[in-house]
């Protein structure tokens, strides 16, 4: 194991997120102040509670979901799109290193940005509603596995991407949609039972499930059912890089 | 001697079914500069991609230093430096962070003593807190060099490293790489510039089309392919040339004041002193004598050149 290497490229990419400090912290901050301020004032004044927690803090689960998620796939796919992008691939295809090196840098680099900006939506969201963590180490848990099951994906997308629109895709048209539809912001038990159903068929349902179960001990589905597809997810993105780095795809002729 | 580096039968075909290299087979000494020449898409910069690991090869074997180039990638890979032909950098980098990164890429610990020895090397430890995007086109290539040499590779590639650069720098670049010979570098140098192989080069490889057609000392290939010309001024012009000096085949340009013997470098003996006797008995006054090698420029084109259908 190569590990100057995976170092080396860990430590450059936090140090492109220490550059642009500002902008990797203050936006995530401003953009879950002013869900509160919609969803936690707005609509969370006009419902009480759900499933025994008030409104403001139910949603806390689910928007650090969506926020880690849409982090992670950005921060993975662009490590990697970047530089294909410019050209400078080269040195990482001619260097002594092998692709789990690559993927380890670049992977631990923006799921450590993603679980950074999801601990800081945490302590914002902590200054409006009263937030309780019934099982802490089931949230780091669940946190932990998600940055990095979708920063593995960002990855993908990152090497299958052929320019910045097909980057900005799957994140704004897949994942955020997904998100929103996978109770970020309602209980599944809310929903007519037909779109309950249908809901079932979104993989995010499961993570924001089990993720709120960490909180406030309520979950939609199974908690077992949760880990589960966040391991076979987990697994799925693993094998599609085993493939990608095997086959050169789009990487290397 | 080992060589440092042998490619043997080495092809490349790419998944369109263009073949861009086909069986090349190419040694190389420990400690020389070679210049690879070639017209474009000859095969130069795929040669270089599949030796460094850019490219995966289709068939053939490269071994440097004993390693295999896919078997024992890591070994043959620590070994290589590549100055890539684009200049491929992250902009909003300081040079000194971007040769750092390159370096711990190559698995060597971080040493600053070693990378301001080389920024200092290449004139750029001024520059070192500068993102690389404030650079002129030329120090962008220096920080290319650096980043290649941040781990003491013991063979750098340069894919043509003076392509669009001024005649002052493209000196500069010849200094530096003069300098890393004598520091023990083995050196391949790909180049559209003949003058560059010229000035440059220990041994010349021509590669046309996927293969290499040849590869020989620089100074034997001038002499044994190099045409040489003897340039004469006459005092007088002349409108016919006596038999006894025509019989040299010597040509008549201008306006008959200048007389043209063209002769093979490797005939022996060239027949020159006979040719100014005869030009003397036959009462032509000469002013000026020159002789005239063809450049490795007329090699080239001769070697790459098309033969006629």
């Amino acid at each position: 194991m190569n590990w100057q290497a995976i170092r080396a490229i860990y430590v450059y990419e936090m140090s492109r997120t220490f550059r642009t400090l500002m902008q990797s912290i203050v936006s995530p901050v401003i953009s879950t102040s002013l869900y509160f301020v919609v969803f936690g004032s707005a609509i969370g004044s006009r419902i009480e509670s759900v499933e025994g927690v008030s409104y403001g803090a139910f949603i806390v689960p689910g928007l650090i979901m969506l926020t880690v998620m849409t982090q992670a796939i950005s921060n993975a796919s662009f490590g990697i799109y970047f530089p294909k992008f410019i050209g400078t691939i080269f040195e990482l295809l001619s260097s002594p290193i092998s692709f789990i090196e690559i993927v380890i840098g670049y992977v631990g680099a923006a799921a450590t940005k993603s679980l950074m900006i999801g601990l800081i939506i945490l302590l914002t969201a902590s200054f409006f509603v009263d937030v309780r963590i019934l099982h802490p180490v089931a949230m780091i848990a669940f946190l932990v596995l998600t940055c990095i099951s979708f920063s593995l994906l960002g990855f993908i997308l990152g090497i299958w991407a052929d320019n910045f629109e097909q980057l900005q895709f799957v994140p704004l048209l897949i994942v955020t949609p997904l998100v929103f539809l996978g109770g970020s912001f309602y209980a599944i038990s809310m929903l007519p039972e037909i779109w309950q159903t249908v809901t079932l068929f979104n993989p995010v349902v499961y993570l924001i499930s089990g993720f709120r179960w960490s909180f406030y001990g309520t979950a939609d589905v199974g908690l077992v059912f949760s880990l589960g597809m966040i391991t076979l997810f987990l697994l799925i993105c693993l094998g599609i890089i085993w493939w990608i780095f095997k086959s050169g795809y789009r990487i290397k002729p | 001697m080992i060589p440092i580096l042998s490619v043997q039968k080495l092809s490349k075909t790419y998944e369109g079914g263009f073949t861009a290299l086909s069986e090349v087979s190419l040694d190389l000494k420990k400690g020389e500069i070679l210049a690879l020449l070639g017209p474009n898409g000859a095969g130069k910069t795929t040669l270089i991609s599949v030796v460094c690991g850019l490219v995966s090869p289709s068939s053939g074997t490269a071994v440097v230093g004993g390693h295999d180039i896919v078997a024992d990638y890591r070994a043959a890979r620590r070994m290589i430096g590549l100055v890539p032909q684009e200049v491929a950098l992250e902009p909003f980098e300081k040079v000194h962070n971007t040769v750092r990164f390159s370096r711990g890429l190559f698995g060597k610990p971080r040493n600053d003593a070693r990378i301001e020895e080389i920024l200092r090397q290449l004139s750029l430890w001024d520059k070192r807190d500068e993102p690389v995007r404030a650079l002129s086109g030329g120090m962008k290539r220096r920080v290319l060099i650096a980043k290649a040499l941040s781990h003491d590779p013991q063979i750098l590639f340069l894919d043509e490293p003076t392509a669009g650069v001024d005649v002052e720098l493209r000196k500069d670049m010849w200094a530096i790489v003069r300098t890393l010979q004598e520091d023990g570098v083995t050196i391949v140098l790909t180049t559209h510039y003949i003058e560059e192989a010229e000035a440059m080069a220990d041994r010349v490889g021509v590669i046309n089309k996927g293969q290499i057609l040849l590869v020989e000392e620089k100074d034997s290939l001038m002499e044994r392919m190099g045409q040489k010309e003897l340039r004469i001024k006459l005092a007088e012009p002349v409108t016919d040339l006596p038999k006894s000096v025509a019989a040299y085949g010597v040509r008549v340009e201008g306006d008959g004041s200048r007389l043209i013997y063209s002769y093979d470098a490797h005939d022996a003996p060239p027949r020159i002193a006979p040719l100014l006797s005869d030009l003397q008995r036959e009462g032509l006054e000469l002013i000026d004598v020159q002789t005239r090698q063809s450049s490795l420029e007329e090699i080239f084109v001769d070697l790459v050149k098309e033969p006629a259908a």
